[in-house]
């Protein structure tokens, strides 16, 4: 999904500052397909909790909303850390847009410590993906939404990588550009699930 | 063209110079990658069909033979799954799309050539895992209902995993395919002088990217319900058989124009170039392609009539179907009115398109049939059915992909077929197609349900013929494919242009350039200027930049 235009389908005229119309309209396609991938979750969600509204509420209650309330922080937060290498990277301010991918990274790595706590906590009450339909909503949407911090995170380690060697600078910033487009929709699908399980349930 | 432009390429390297294994597996030339789509895809076409006639086999006669019930069930859902998932889908759009877009547009390759490459070995990457699954014995058919697919011990984890795969292969062809004709058409090429092909292609590739997801979600779903046991489907854990079937068919009904639309768009261009006359209604073609990837979306309910689901749900959807088959039936007219009074040169491509016609109008007006209620819950899951869905994929969609494959053959290998040949087996093929699955049609009328292994005597009669006319089916085929073999080794060298085609694929050599164009062209009018007092302008419709 961060891949860009190859070097021999680009016009002669060569170097362009912004992400390539081809770079963009690509990522933008890619999220549609990725929120109708959860749009099928969400589907599932308001068709059971139609059915059975009183599950769901009694449910939700056991979710930590404090830990749930941290990880959007820590969520947004790295959305902001990654608007900034954004930013940084068209300015060629090369060092900037270097410690923010690292910072993303690590905040990503800090969303998916407190996910685990949680999740051992409920598998030691002996909550489980099959204890109910609430649960094995939580456990899926929540772990897909996982899945998809983890891919970030690899995407974002390579990122380090090629912004080391210089492959990624204010010439050539499509990559960033494009991450940070999958970065903001990872925490977009976080802001809906937050409160449909932690708060309204 | 100007002739100098083919001299030009003459001395150029064509794409198929380079030899040996790496210079295949990490190719980022879309059209090597089309043709290690098309070799994948026919191997499981005609695996498939293998599966097809012993399928047919046991058919032969009414009583227990040659295999158990249950080796029955495994073999058509394997059938079913390979021909649907690993054949149909990603024939055309894989295959022909991948190396016939960029030609067609005047780019030098896709958007994204590595992802191009990439999506071709997820796409391998899920075959291995489905076939993997399918060694252990699958019996839900291809549509792998829930709550019955969430109980049996088949590896229907694994085939959902493999599946999966699959689907994100064509999303990210689908993708790429979309950013190519945004932003890479030559300069001149309006989206009204692009050529149908091209048009049909940008409605399937939306589709694909659009629906694509709905499934992959439901076999995450299903492969959570066994993995995990939770129950979304599953009525005894309080989850609802109905969404797996809502999200199922919101996929694949689509999907069904994921299958016709490219053929579709075969046949406008084949058309167009055998009788000699600029294709009529230009606008109207292009138009319905998007019309039909829209209605698609809407009517995936009529799969679902007898599943329980409310009668005005069902009126709605019943009338929706109906609404798809305008579109459809716009381009029939528009195709027959091109036919219309050209001078029509009966090669083989234009022979397979005339099977095309012929064979789908069969199959979309039974497809009308199916789309009223009152008829569908009569014959809903009987070899109505059965006949039906062959008409369209096979007598549709394969036809389609058999007129492509014969009219840029020359292209692709840089060599003629065998035109007898190729008759020869059009005249085995589509006799033994009507004798094979017409009598489907009555067997379905006459109440036999499809999926059964044993029938009782009175339908031996038609299920005898339809087995011989598989066997008819599968010598044409063979034919076909000898033809195809032969030719690479023995068939006359192909000049640039053997049909005096307009579009730009026929420009360049055969087979093209590594790069395809020395020169990006401009364009300066639209591909279906034909007939005779055109011809005096040829030189001028794509002069070069
Ligand atoms: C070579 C010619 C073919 C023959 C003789 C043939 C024959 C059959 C037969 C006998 C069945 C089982 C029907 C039943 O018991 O319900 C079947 C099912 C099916 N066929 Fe074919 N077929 C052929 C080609 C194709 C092609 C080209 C496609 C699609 C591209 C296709 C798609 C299917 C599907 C989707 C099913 C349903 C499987 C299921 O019920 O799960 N077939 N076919
Ligand atoms: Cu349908």
């Amino acid at each position: 999904m961060a891949s860009t235009t190859d070097k021999h389908n680009e016009a002669p005229s060569g170097a362009h500052k912004e992400a390539p119309v081809s770079a963009r309209l690509g990522i933008w396609t890619f999220l549609a397909t990725e929120l109708l991938l959860f749009g099928g979750l969400f589907t599932a969600y308001a068709q059971f909790r139609g059915m059975y509204p009183e599950l769901f509420h009694l449910q939700h209650l056991k979710l930590s909303r404090p830990l749930g309330a941290l990880n959007t922080v820590v969520l947004l937060t790295s959305s902001l850390t990654m608007a900034v290498a954004i930013g940084a990277v068209r300015r060629a301010r090369q060092k900037t847009m270097n410690l923010c991918l690292m910072l993303t990274l690590a905040l990503a790595g800090v969303f998916l410590v407190i996910k685990y706590i949680e999740w051992s906590h409920d598998f030691a009450e002996g909550i489980f993906p099959k204890t109910n339909i609430f649960w094995g909503l939580y456990f899926v949407m929540t772990g897909l939404h996982g899945l998809h911090v983890v891919g970030g995170m690899a995407v974002l380690a390579a990122l380090i990588v090629l912004a080391r060697k210089d492959r990624i600078n204010a010439e050539h910033s499509a990559p960033v550009e494009v991450f940070g487009l999958y970065w903001h929709f990872v925490d977009l699908i976080w802001i809906y699930l937050f409160p449909l399980l932690y708060l309204i349930g | 063209m100007s002739n100098e432009a083919v001299a030009a390429h003459a001395h150029h390297e064509d794409y198929l110079a380079h030899k040996g294994f790496r210079s295949w597996a990490l190719t980022l030339d879309h059209k090597r990658i089309g043709v290690m789509y098309l070799f994948t895809t026919l191997f499981f076409f005609l695996t498939g069909g293998v599966l097809a006639l012993l399928l047919r086999l046991k058919l032969l006669t009414p009583g227990p033979a040659l295999f158990t019930d249950h080796t029955y069930n495994v073999l058509f859902t394997m059938h079913g799954v390979m021909m649907i998932f690993l054949f149909i889908i990603p024939a055309i759009p894989s295959s022909l799309g991948n190396f016939f877009i960029p030609l067609l547009i005047g780019a030098r390759d896709v958007a994204f050539p590595r992802l191009n490459l990439l999506s071709y070995y997820v796409f391998l990457a899920g075959i291995v895992v489905t076939i993997g699954s399918l060694v252990s014995p699958m019996d839900t058919g291809w549509t792998f209902y829930t709550p019955y697919s969430a109980r049996t011990g088949a590896a229907i984890t694994t085939l959902t995993l493999g599946l999966f795969l699959v689907g994100m292969s064509s999303v990210l062809t689908g993708l790429n395919f979309i950013v190519t004709i945004h932003t890479l058409r030559a300069p001149g090429m309006s989206w009204y002088r692009m050529p149908l092909f091209i048009w049909a292609m940008y409605a399937t590739s939306v589709i694909q990217v659009l629906s694509t997801p709905v499934i992959a979600i439901t076999l995450l779903l299903l492969a959570a319900e066994r993995l995990f046991g939770v129950g979304f489907f599953d009525p005894a854990k309080g989850g609802d058989p109905l969404l797996f079937q809502h999200f199922f068919w919101f996929y694949s009904h689509p999907v069904v124009y994921v299958m016709i639309l490219p053929a579709m768009g075969i046949i406008s261009e084949v058309i167009p170039v055998f009788a000699r006359k600029p294709i009529f209604g230009y606008r109207a073609i292009a138009y319905s392609a998007l019309a039909i990837a829209f209605i698609g979306f809407l009517v995936w309910g009529h799969h679902m009539f007898v599943s329980g689901m409310s009668t005005t749900a069902g009126v709605i959807f019943s009338f929706l179907t109906f609404f798809v088959a305008v579109p459809t039936g716009v381009k029939i007219f528009n195709w027959i009115a091109t036919l219309y009074r050209g001078s029509i040169a009966l090669d083989s491509p234009m022979l397979w398109a005339l099977a095309f016609i012929f064979l789908f109008i069969i199959g979309g007006l039974t497809g009308l049939f199916l789309g009223a209620l009152a008829v569908d819950v009569h014959v809903h899951d009987t070899y109505f059915l059965v006949a039906h869905f062959h008409y369209t994929m096979m007598g549709g969609t394969v036809m389609g992909l058999f007129a492509g494959l014969h009219y840029w053959y020359p292209k692709i290998s840089g060599k003629m077929l065998n035109e007898r040949l190729a008759k020869i087996a059009w005249c085995l093929i589509v006799p033994g197609f009507n004798i094979t699955f017409f009598p489907m049609f009555i067997l379905g009328v006459q109440g036999m349900p499809r999926r059964w292994a044993e029938y009782p005597e009175k339908y031996q009669g038609l299920n005898t013929l339809a087995t011989v006319g598989s066997w008819i089916l599968a010598a044409g085929i063979i034919i076909m494919f000898v033809n195809f073999w032969r030719s690479l080794h023995r068939g006359a060298t192909a000049p640039a242009n053997p049909w005096q085609g307009n579009t730009l694929e026929w420009q360049i050599s055969s087979p093209p350039p590594e790069e395809n164009f020395e020169v990006i062209p401009t364009i300066h009018e639209w591909p279906y200027n034909y007939g005779t007092d055109r011809r005096a302008h040829d030189g001028e419709h794509h002069r070069q930049a």
